[in-house]
Parts: structure tokens; sequence; C-alpha cells
């Protein structure tokens, strides 16, 4: 829906995104963009109620956080969970399957966000008209790519059925392991579609790389700046989801820091507090709030790991920078950058396929000696998630500190905002509903997640508001 | 038929059962399951939650109280005492704080299993949300009073099974609660993790520790088959014989 007064406008909600947000563009005298905020309007809390549960509820409770990446929270939990019951490794049955869980989820996530809630965009340009800009309409001119996305999508949820117990909130993941294990016929069910799910995914970096080639000029600008990048990576570098040490990158590709254990994030993190959003705004100490702010997420990972260990999307992403440089800036990059782990995931659920651990027997590790604290990081879909717990001699959790993908990408989403507020709306006599949707194109690059980046509840409408210098508003646009 | 037994009709069978017995035992030795919360086998009966009721010559009784009677007509299976337990299971559920999607009993619930089997998906009755509180503080087991539905049973297993008394009842009406032996809480009573009491609970209430969710979703006793299910396919193989 959108309204417009005399002196405001408000587009709201921001479509096509997990949660609910709103734009406000703040105007000078001469009606160019002074300020932009991209609010999370949400609040639910989860740090605070989850004190005085019991901490082997924690990987089922906070999963709860979201329905489009709840393996994220269940495994980043389950990780912590392992660190308070004494173990610092598991049984290899219960790493390969909660592994498989989460490229189950990377690849059912990534295929969602580019075939449905991105595609309109791609394909129909950013003004288009607001009819064409849906996913009934990509269905309707593009039904093999939407049919593509729904058959990967559920691909990627029957793994996730087959290593969680249920497509959405299952209870896989235990202290210590997995409660289940992968059967024969579970996995030959799998690997029937894993040969067209591997074409699918390469074609989907074609498709992806070609857009971005083809459209250089226009998106190397677009809601860009230069930013720090951050991730978990391997011990040599790699691209690692599942577990790994804190990398971050400078805009240059100078490492800033590496090989930082999840333990210490905070001493090389602080979070900002700004009163117009319930949402945090993380920095690196080091390089402090002004500078330190960085982006997680695909384009991320692909600009700090070294490597990535399947040969096909290590093809892809020495590809990626030949062709857009060793750091690579564009926002809109996100989008070939997260076909790439797409692809990756797909190679990666076959090597785990093949692998005879996932019929083990042997799912949960003895536990060992309990500890009161944990702190776990892993990369969900749209970045860095980490949980932090402490818990009573009761084994009550007592506090948690969760900083979502999403948090850590505030900064950078506001920045994104303000730019493409000030290339495409600034100073123009009437801002129209489509140049509007350019706002929210920067901002679908990230894959937000509002509930989660606010561990909130609810739709994920936007809402932009134009507010003049005297602090009225231009115009509204609600959807 | 000896001089012990009696004969009476339960939805219209014609069923022989034991004169000492009650009318929830005689319909379970029949094949017939009569819903029930607070009833457990060998503890004496309560007569707590009602969801047994039916009408026993056309009165309103518990099933689980009522004796039996020679010539007892006994209504179950009726769209009238089907409502009748769906309001009852409706308000159990909106007295409690029943979180079903992260709470460990979830697929072993029995008041989970009993929604179910009676096509309740959302209670239609406004949440109280009342504040209850957790005691953690036994080394081995664990009350969330969130989830109590004051049956009762782990009150009867403690006297009658463990001849313990670790548990009881204190308040009346809405702020009844489950209360404990011990000024410090369960940690200060003698409840052993072993004790029937604990694993007498039909709910998440009184738990185990670090048990958590080691059954996975398609396994639990509740995914394959509906609450009631084990007492029916007695009468489905003695059909088949």
């Amino acid at each position: 829906m959108s309204t417009t007064t005399e002196k405001k406008i408000t587009i709201e909600p921001v479509s096509r995104v997990e949660g609910h947000g709103k734009v406000t563009l703040i105007l000078d005298e001469e009606r160019k963009v002074d300020e932009a905020r991209f609010h999370i309007v949400e609040f639910r809390g989860f740090e605070r109620f989850v004190q005085g549960r019991l901490f082997w509820e924690l990987p089922v409770l906070v999963q709860r956080l979201c329905g489009i990446c709840p393996v994220s929270h269940h495994l980043c939990a389950s990780k912590a969970v392992d660190k308070i019951v004494g173990l610092d490794q598991i049984t290899p049955t219960g790493e390969k399957m909660r592994c498989l869980m989460h490229y189950g989820q990377m690849f059912q996530s990534h295929a969602l966000h580019f075939f449905h809630l991105s595609s309109p965009d791609l394909l129909y340009g950013f003004e288009a008209p607001r009819e064409q800009r849906t996913i009934t309409h990509v269905i309707e001119a593009h039904p093999e790519l939407a049919v593509q996305g729904v058959a990967m999508r559920r691909w990627g949820q029957e793994i996730i059925k087959a290593t969680a117990g249920k497509k959405v909130h299952g209870t896989g993941a235990v202290p210590g392991g997995i409660n289940k294990s992968l059967s024969l016929s579970e996995r030959d069910a799998l690997k029937c579609e894993l040969d067209k799910m591997l074409e699918w995914a390469e074609a989907a970096v074609r498709l992806a790389r070609q857009y971005t080639l083809d459209h250089l000029e226009e998106l190397a600008e677009f809601g860009t700046m230069k930013s720090n990048h951050l991730s978990i990576v391997g011990d040599d570098g790699r691209m690692e989801l599942y577990d790994g040490k804190y990398r971050a990158i400078d805009p240059n590709g100078r490492v800033l820091i590496d090989g930082v254990p999840p333990e210490d994030y905070l001493k090389i993190f602080r979070e900002e507090v700004r009163p117009w959003s319930y949402m945090k705004f993380p920095f690196l100490i080091d390089a402090g709030p002004e500078d330190g702010w960085f982006r997680v997420g695909p384009l991320s990972r692909l600009n700090t790991c070294t490597y990535i260990d399947t040969p096909r999307a290590e093809n892809a992403r020495v590809d990626f920078h030949e062709k857009l440089g060793e750091v690579a800036q564009a926002t809109m990059a996100y989008h070939w950058a997260r076909m790439i782990e797409l692809l990756h995931a797909a190679e990666k659920i076959r090597e785990l396929l093949d692998d005879p651990d996932l019929q083990g027997e042997d799912r949960v590790a003895a536990w060992g000696t309990r500890r009161e604290e944990a702190v776990a990081v892993i990369e969900a879909p749209r970045g860095t998630l980490l949980h932090h717990y402490k818990v009573n001699e009761n084994d009550q959790v007592v506090m948690a500190n969760l900083i979502v993908s999403t948090t850590n990408n505030n900064e950078a989403m506001n920045r994104t905002v303000q730019r493409i507020a000030e290339s495409h709306l600034s100073g123009k006599p009437e801002i129209t509903e489509p140049m509007l949707n350019n706002i929210e194109v920067g901002i679908r690059a990230y894959d937000p997640c509002l509930s989660c980046a606010t561990h909130a509840l609810g739709q994920m409408p936007l809402e932009v508001t134009i507010v003049d210098h005297q602090g009225e508003i231009v115009d509204r646009k609600l959807r | 038929m000896s001089s012990h037994e009696v004969t009476l009709f339960i939805d219209g069978k014609e069923i022989q059962a034991n004169k000492d017995v009650t009318v929830l035992e005689a319909a379970e030795e029949n094949g017939i399951y009569i819903p029930r919360l607070c009833w457990l086998k060998g503890l004496s009966p309560f007569g707590a939650c009602r969801v047994c009721l039916v009408r026993a010559n056309g009165r309103p009784q518990p099933a689980c109280t009522q004796r039996v009677m020679d010539g007892m007509v006994v209504d179950n299976d009726t769209e009238e005492l089907r409502g009748i337990r769906r309001n009852i299971i409706d308000m159990i559920f909106v007295e409690g704080n029943h979180f079903c999607m992260f709470c460990e009993k979830s697929g072993n619930c029995e008041l989970q299993a009993m929604a179910y089997r009676h096509g309740i998906t959302a209670p239609k009755y406004p949440f109280l949300f009342p504040q209850k509180a957790v005691d953690a503080s036994h080394p081995d087991v664990l009350i969330d009073r969130n989830r109590c539905i004051l049956c009762s049973r782990c009150v009867r297993a403690s006297k009658e099974q463990d001849g313990k008394g670790v548990f009881g009842f204190t308040g009346r009406s809405i702020d009844k609660r489950l209360a404990v032996s011990s000024g410090e809480g369960l940690a200060g009573t003698t409840l052993d993790v072993d004790d029937e009491a604990v694993s007498a609970c039909p709910v998440g209430c009184l738990m185990k520790k670090r048990v958590g969710y080691a059954i996975p979703v398609g396994e639990r006793r509740y995914d394959q088959e509906p609450i009631g299910s084990d007492i029916e396919s007695v009468a489905a193989n003695k059909g088949g014989e």
C-alpha cells in the first residue's frame, strides 16, 4: 500500500525480505537526501526469555527465532551446548550429519532468495511496474526458473528433514551429536536428484554471473561502498561454513584479524546501540565505530576465504575475483557470490552422501566435564552467526547473547540505503513507487532476516518515510 | 458368567466385567479406549481431569471412579462427550504454559496426543499465561510447573509406590500449584531419579534431566499412532481371532 502526504514519503513494508522493516529518508531544503535510516521495528526478546530454561533445550528453543534459517540457530546453539557439556569434539557421525543438515539449509535458503525473492528485480529491472515485480509474474513468464527454485528448495528441505526429523524446526542436533543417522533409503532418495541439483546450481551461477557482468557498469556503484569483510574460515583459510575462526579483511584485502576463536569475540567486537532501531550496530574494536563496521554473508565469505575446497565452486570463485577484483565490493555481487555458495553446498552434499559415517551408530559423544560458559559461531546463509551462553549449576541458562548475520550487516545496509537514496532519489521533484524499489533492491541484496536480527516475530513489510528538513513527512510508501 | 461378573453396555457393545472394576478398566479390558489423563494403571483413581467423563445410565460420571453395575448402559464415544472432552483439554492448555514447539516431551506427551486425537490444533479459549516456577535444584530431575496439569499422578505414585510423599499441592483453583516436601525445593526432598513418581508424569512437568530430544521426530511414542491405539488394537486383534 502507498500513502502520500504533503511532505513525507513512507514505503511499507519492504517486501520480499524476512521480517518487518522501515526506511526513513530525511531531506534538506533542496529535497536532497540528508540522512537515510533502515529501521527494524520488531522486538522479540529471545535473549531474555531463554533465561531460566535448561541448556539442552537451547538448540530447539532458539531456532524458533526464524522459519527461514532455523537450522543455523539450531546448529550454532548445539555447538555451544557441546562446549557446555565439556566437548570440543563430537563423533564423526554427529559432526557429518550436522554438516549435511547445514549444507541442506544453505542450499534451500540461497535457492529461495535467488529464485523467488530477488528474481523479479533481476529479470524485470529495479524500476519495473509493481505488478511485474512479483514471484507470480516470474512463474507466468519464466516457469522453468520458478520450478527450479521450488525443486531446489524442496531438495534442501528434504535434506533437513532427513537429518533433523522435520523440514522446519526439527530436533536432530543434541548435546554431543545427533539423534539420528541417515538411513540408506534416505540417502538414496537424496542422491537420485543430486546430479540435477548440481546442474541447476551451476546454471544458477552462470545466470547470476551473466547478469552481473551484463550490468556491471550500473551495479558497480549501486548501493556500493568500500567496506571491511568478516567471516569464519577454516584453519588453512578455506571457505568454512560450519566451524572455523574469525578472519576480517579491510577494503584493500589486508588481513585485520585472523585465527580468532569464537570465545574471543568480545575482544574484537563491540555493538553500538542507536535509539531509532532495535537492531544493534557491531564494529571491530581496533578500527573503531567509524571505520570498524564490516559486511558478512556470501560476498564477504568469498572475499575473506583463501580458497573453496570443492572444485566447481572454486573455479567459480577464481572467475568471480578475476572479474570483480580480489575484494569485490559491489553490493549486487552478493547474488553471484550466493550462487557460488549454492554450488559449493551441492558439492559438499555430494561428498557427504557418499560418506559411510552418515550411517554410523556412534551418534553422541560421551559428555565431559561441565562448563559454565560457551561461545559458538557458524556461517548462516546470511552471514556470521554467534551464540554465547552462560549456564548455572542447576543446568539453567543465565545469560544469552545472539549476534546474528543481519545485525552484522546493519551498518552496511544503512549505508547502502543512503547511497541509493542519494543516487536515485535525491533532488527529484517526485518520488514514484518504482523508484523506491531501488532501495528495496539494495536491502534485498543482503538477504536480510529482520526477524532474526531483532530476534523478532512477524511478516516482513517495509515502510519508507521521507521527511523534510523541518521534520515534516514528505511521502510515505507502505507495502 | 461367574457370580463375580456383571454385564454392561458401552456404546451399545455388550461386555462382561468383574464387578469390582471401574467403567474405565472394564472398557480397557474389552479393547474400548476411554480418554484419560490423571488415571494411571497401578495408582488409586483420583477423578481430577474429567477427560474420562462418560454417561453411565444417563448421568455424567468420570469413568475412572465409576464402578461397573449389572445392566449399566454407558455412553463413551458420542459427539456430546467428545465436545466436553475437547473443552476440558482446551482449558488445560490455556491454564498452563504449554509450548509444544520446544518441549522435550513433545511426541511423547499424553496431553498433546490427547489434543491431536480430539482434533484440537489450537485452543479456542484465551491463554491465561500464568506465572509458574521452574525448580531445577535437583541434580537429576526437573519440575517445570508451566506444564503441570495437576493430575496428581506424581503425588500418588510417590506416596503409593515409592513410599515417600515427595509431592503435594498448594493453593486453590487457578492458584493451585504442585508442591514438594521441602522448603529447599526438589533438591531438599528424598526424590530419586528412578522413582515411579518421575515416570508417572503424563506431560513435560516432571522430567529426567539431560535427556532432551534423544528420540528423533518420527520415532516418538505418538508419532506413529494416536494415543489409545494400543488399547483399541486389543479389540482389533480379538476380532481377528
